[in-house]
């Protein structure tokens, strides 16, 4: 406990954040501002459903309330591009605190707790299709506008520390859930609700909590995504790709853990691109490997990468510990 | 006569067709330890659950200090401290012993350190304190039912309920739990226990309460409970109390 608890978390954004000085390549800055923005996305999901135990099919529904806000402001209401970007996740944050109050209040768990997180994200993005406001099917172009205080870049490497730094606040806010009170209770409140609420947890408020911290970590991935890209549509900021993005990362990385959505966001793209230059851009096949990918934690690594090696440690344990029974076989 | 500490004032429960819980009153006084026994099946369970505000009673009222206290959530009545425990240990398997305690001593403090060390402390009062590292679902039964009491103790509470602390120990679990829970008492907290181990009822309780049927069948001290014969036929069936007497009177 002496150990300064954020020792690690700098370390290893210290190290990203010097790959622009070492590479000017286009190809890795944009792979690397892809993964962590996915990684950020993922701690958003994280935070819920890793540490909460609350599993959500639905983070688009943040991913694109953070996008479209930030984009909508910027080119109907002429809002500044940066107060765009805190409002969507703010935003972002009240739809969690809605679709929370709503699902929980209703007493929803496990698989019901996810189809309607899902369910919401889809009448999202089928609103979005519509409404005249998000440009319905055509979509939303934040016009070009390359000055900072508009939140576009000649480059990539600002958007690359900024991507990075808001997985750095993402990472601070996971250690912080684990040193608090509050992360004791959310942690209590996944292990088991009942038993929580005979200590004293207020298990609605809680749960409640960590899903609006969550949509907002998640709403400002959307929100970046809209500025880095310039182009949203229903199917990019409300489609399920980014609910399962959310809910891979930790998977893979390691869940309830503070590096997981990190390592399996980099893990994971990594292997999308690995694939890409093995087969070319045949559609679908990416989504194929994640399949496969997933089969694999699953099966060998239940509680995901981060966790491998002392689980390995452990089993290797047991192995040892039952040597006399093995050495004839 | 002074406000009982706890009062349970004609609580009905039903279920569907079935009342599990008849008409029940009973008071628990401070600084004391009161019994709940019965059969499986009469309803001591659920009463707790009503109690500790898991269940909302059909009709009646519980006060605590005077207070009505119906209805209110469980969190709710943990701060104003009351705490239980399950009859089914529900442990945060995926939590260490120590962490599983933390969570019960957070509720009086904001710190993570101070609650650690809060609950390191109370680990050591129930015997945990070896174990404090190892994850809860490694725990052994008597290992459980000790963490159970620990998170409960963990948050200070004035009134505990127990339900069944000592189902499923051995003769040697069971004599070191028993003075364990004298010392809660002698500490200053009130219990309210349910028990089928009657030596331990008969060794800690004071007030005894007999519930079967969902009825409160009789109240009193356990020596005059055990000569009960209501009591003898709710555990043995109808006519055995006559039967039994008759067969002793035959020997004598």
């Amino acid at each position: 406990m002496s150990r300064w608890p954020f020792a690690q978390i700098l370390l290893v954004v210290a190290a990203l954040a010097t790959v622009p000085l070492l590479t000017a390549s286009n190809v890795v800055l944009n792979f690397l501002t892809v993964a962590l923005l996915i990684a950020l996305v993922g701690q958003g999901w994280n935070v819920l459903g890793g540490y909460g135990g609350q599993y959500s099919f639905g983070h688009a529904a943040f991913f694109g309330t953070g996008a479209y806000v930030t984009a909508v402001l910027q080119m109907r209401y002429g809002v500044n591009a940066w107060m765009g970007f805190a409002l969507g996740i703010a935003g972002g944050a009240l739809v969690g605190a809605v679709i929370g109050a709503l699902a929980f209040r209703s007493g929803l768990k496990g698989s019901y707790f996810a189809l309607v997180t899902l369910a919401f994200a889809e009448v999202l993005r089928i609103l979005a299709s519509v409404a005249p406001i998000t440009g319905a099917g055509v979509g939303t172009l934040i016009a070009l506008d390359l000055r900072p205080q508009a939140f576009q870049f000649q480059s990539r490497a600002p958007f690359y520390w900024i991507i990075l730094a808001l997985v750095a606040g993402s990472l601070v806010i996971a250690r912080l859930i684990e040193q608090s009170r509050f992360g004791a209770w959310l942690l209590a409140v996944r292990e088991n609700e009942e038993a929580a609420k005979a200590l004293g947890v207020d298990a609605a408020r809680v749960k409640l909590a960590a899903m609006t911290v969550s949509a907002a970590i998640t709403a400002a991935g959307g929100g970046f995504y809209a500025q880095y890209f310039l182009f949203i549509d229903s199917g990019i900021a409300y489609g399920p790709w980014i609910s399962i993005e959310a809910l891979l990362a930790p998977m893979v990385g390691g869940v309830g853990t503070v590096f997981g959505p990190l390592l399996g966001a980099l893990v994971v793209k990594t292997l999308g691109e690995l694939t890409k230059l093995v087969t070319g851009d045949a559609p679908g096949l990416d989504l194929v490997i994640y399949g496969g990918v997933l089969v694999l934690v699953v099966a060998f690594a239940p509680r995901g990468i981060a966790s491998l090696p002392a689980d390995l440690r452990a089993r290797f344990a047991r192995l040892r510990s039952s040597v006399p029974e093995r050495a004839d076989a | 006569m002074p406000e009982p500490l706890l009062r349970i004032e004609r609580v009905c429960k039903r279920f569907g067709g079935l009342l599990a819980v008849d008409n029940a009153s009973l008071a628990v006084e401070a600084g004391r330890i009161t019994a709940l026994i019965g059969p499986n099946g009469a309803g001591k369970t659920t009463l707790f659950s009503i109690i500790s505000g898991f269940l909302p009673p059909s009709e009646g009222r519980i006060f605590h200090r005077g207070e009505d206290i119906t209805g209110v959530p469980p969190h709710v009545l943990a701060r104003r401290g009351i705490a239980r425990t399950f009859q089914t240990v529900q442990p945060f398997a995926g939590l260490t012993v120590h962490e599983n305690i933390a969570v019960g001593a957070h509720l009086a403090r904001r710190s993570r350190a101070d609650a650690l060390e809060a609950a390191e402390q109370v680990a050591t009062t129930v015997g945990l304190g070896d174990l404090l590292r190892r994850p809860a679902a490694s725990l052994t039964v008597a290992g459980r039912k000790r963490l159970e009491l620990a998170r409960a103790l963990a948050t200070g509470p004035e009134l505990l309920l127990l339900d069944e602390v000592l189902a499923g120990l051995n003769p040697a679990e069971v004599a070191t739990m028993v003075p364990m829970i004298r010392t809660l008492v002698d500490g200053g907290i009130t219990i309210l226990m349910i028990e089928h181990v009657m030596q331990a009822v008969m060794s800690l309780a004071e007030q005894v309460f007999v519930v079967a049927e969902g009825r409160i069948l009789a109240e009193g001290t356990p020596r005059a409970i055990v000569g009960d014969p209501r009591v003898v036929e709710a555990y043995l069936g109808h006519g055995a109390a006559a039967r039994l007497s008759a067969a002793g009177g035959a020997h004598v």
